[in-house]
């Protein structure tokens, strides 16, 4: 029983982690319909920004902030430079855009920083948390932000006027220009929010996957599935859907047979492709019918 | 009579087809002036015009200063409100949502909300669904819902597109009661487009017949009503 709640709070951890990427891929799925791959990549870049500053003797937090802003910053560039331009163009040539764009930053990554694997500090620590043998303090810290953050988005998107523009734009853009609405920037603001929602999953998995260029491919991945999990068309789907995967795939690694570490990954393929087979838009999401 | 708005010449353009051929009409501040014409004429097509939802040439003035080559979303701040066809309802947000995004331009946040209140005063079963999702409602209330969202701009002009779309003949006599009211006692101008013929000349004060991109006629709404040449050959009853 201890190891079955050891698991389960350790994937609820690293299912917060997948939690932000999946809302970060559906942030920029609503505003564009286009799935970000580069969305693991840009929060990687951002988590090597942080260390960088904490190299140059920033304590962690200021680095946190610092780099919450490049990346908030970073994402509206991206958009503005990148997908504004793109907006209208087909859905293959958004595709290579997105590899162009992940290909891009991973490689200047390694430029900058080369492929070395590096460690990445904690603010929190990492003994057992209140004394428990369950969970550590860094997992419950990594628990404690992605429930503060969510909580923040939440009160953002419900309770504030540029929250329900953003959403306005997302659902239907033509009626938010009417009613006055530039959708084209409440596009890249949501660009600038999900770049730096990643970016905190990237500061706060490094400590557990280590800094490198590659560290958030497993991750994205995860993300997607969380995201197709719970349906792309819903953040709230697709934050228990990360958290639910991060669950599932602790459990079927510690509990199935011959599954363990290294055939985690591929069930969280087998889990995306049958959540598309048997429930297309994912638990929570909605059905599109488009007319052709 | 001051005029508000004056299209001069305009023509538009759906890729290389080209949909309005040199069109001209004015609307006076105040009145409630319709655009009348059978499927295809360019009566939703001038409407969009005018809020540059499509490619088009020629001039577009309101109260004095051209609207040509500004954005939608800064057309809407010079108080012109468009209720699309279709409606345009935001289906997934509430009903209470839908009207604080018709004033999401507006600073007064205190006006904002005796303006709702004022809405649920004309619109009473917006009131009763008001924290109900705003796709739920019947074709008639997502009208309402459509009208209400509009008048929170507190637009000097609406431009409204087939009102009378898919709604009962009593909901739209009901719709059309409050048009007229809101015109009368709210003082904003109206440019309605409708297929309803009968019903749009009974409510306005000035009217254009368009034919394939044309103004073909133009007058007192009466006049044209009982104008029975007029009423047989492009009105159609």
């Amino acid at each position: 029983m201890e190891l079955f709640t050891n698991q389960v709070l350790a994937g609820i951890a690293t299912g917060a982690i997948y939690a932000c990427m999946a809302l970060a891929v559906v942030m920029i799925y609503q505003a564009i319909d286009h799935l970000n791959f580069a969305q693991g990549e840009m929060a990687m870049f951002a988590t090597f920004v942080s260390w960088q500053l904490m190299q140059w003797g920033v304590p962690y937090w200021g680095a946190f902030v610092i780099t919450l802003v490049f990346a908030f910053v970073g994402g509206v560039a991206i958009e503005r430079i990148l997908f504004k331009p793109l907006a209208k163009a087909p859905v293959l040539t958004n595709v290579a855009g997105f590899i162009a764009l992940f290909a891009i930053i991973n490689s200047s990554a390694g430029l900058i920083w080369d492929f070395t694997i590096k460690q990445y500090p904690t603010p929190f620590g990492s003994s057992p948390f209140l004394g428990s043998q369950l969970i550590s303090t860094h997992q419950a810290g990594m628990i404690g932000v992605t429930v503060l953050l969510l909580i923040g988005l939440y009160f953002f998107f419900q309770y504030t006027r540029i929250g329900l523009a953003m959403r306005a734009a997302a659902s239907v853009p033509e009626s938010a220009r009417l009613v006055g609405i530039n959708t084209s920037w409440m596009i890249a603001l949501g660009w600038g929010m999900a770049s730096a929602i990643g970016a905190i999953a990237g500061m706060l998995i490094a400590p557990v996957v280590f800094l490198e260029p590659n560290m958030m491919g497993g991750v994205l991945i995860y993300g997607f599935a969380a995201a197709v999990l719970g349906g792309l068309t819903s953040p709230f789907g697709a934050v228990v859907g990360g958290f639910l995967m991060g669950i599932f795939e602790n459990l079927a690694g510690t509990y199935i047979p011959g599954v363990g570490n290294e055939l985690k990954l591929p069930i969280a393929l087998a889990l995306i492709i049958s959540v598309l087979v048997v429930k297309p838009a994912g638990l929570f999401g909605r059905h599109i019918v488009k007319r052709v | 009579m001051t005029t508000l708005l004056n299209v001069k010449d305009l023509r538009a353009y759906y890729g290389q087809v080209q949909a309005l051929h040199g069109l001209s009409f004015s609307l006076n501040e105040g009145s409630l002036t319709t655009l009348l014409g059978a499927n295809g004429a360019g009566k939703t097509t001038t409407l969009r015009a005018i809020c540059n939802m499509v490619r088009s040439t020629g001039a577009i003035e309101f109260d004095g200063k051209p609207l040509n080559n500004r954005s939608t979303e800064n057309i809407v701040r010079f108080g012109i409100a468009h209720v699309p066809q279709g409606r345009g309802t935001f289906t997934t947000m509430t009903v209470e949502e839908n009207l604080q995004l018709g004033a999401i331009t507006r600073k007064d946040s205190a006006g904002i909300v005796s303006d709702i209140e004022r809405m649920y005063a004309h619109f009473p079963v917006l009131k009763q669904r008001h924290t109900q999702q705003a796709g739920t409602l019947s074709g008639g209330e997502q009208q309402m819902l459509a009208v209400a969202r509009a008048l929170m701009l507190r637009p000097r002009l609406m431009l409204l597109d087939e009102p009378s779309f898919g709604l009962a003949p009593l909901v739209v006599r009901d719709l059309f009661g409050i048009l007229g009211k809101i015109n009368r006692e709210d003082k904003v101008s109206i440019l309605v487009v409708e297929q309803n013929a009968q019903l749009a000349l009974e409510l306005a004060d000035q009217a254009y017949v368009i034919e394939t991109g044309r103004i073909v006629m133009s007058g007192n709404a009466k006049d044209i009503a009982n104008n029975e040449e007029i009423r047989k050959s492009y009105l159609g009853y």
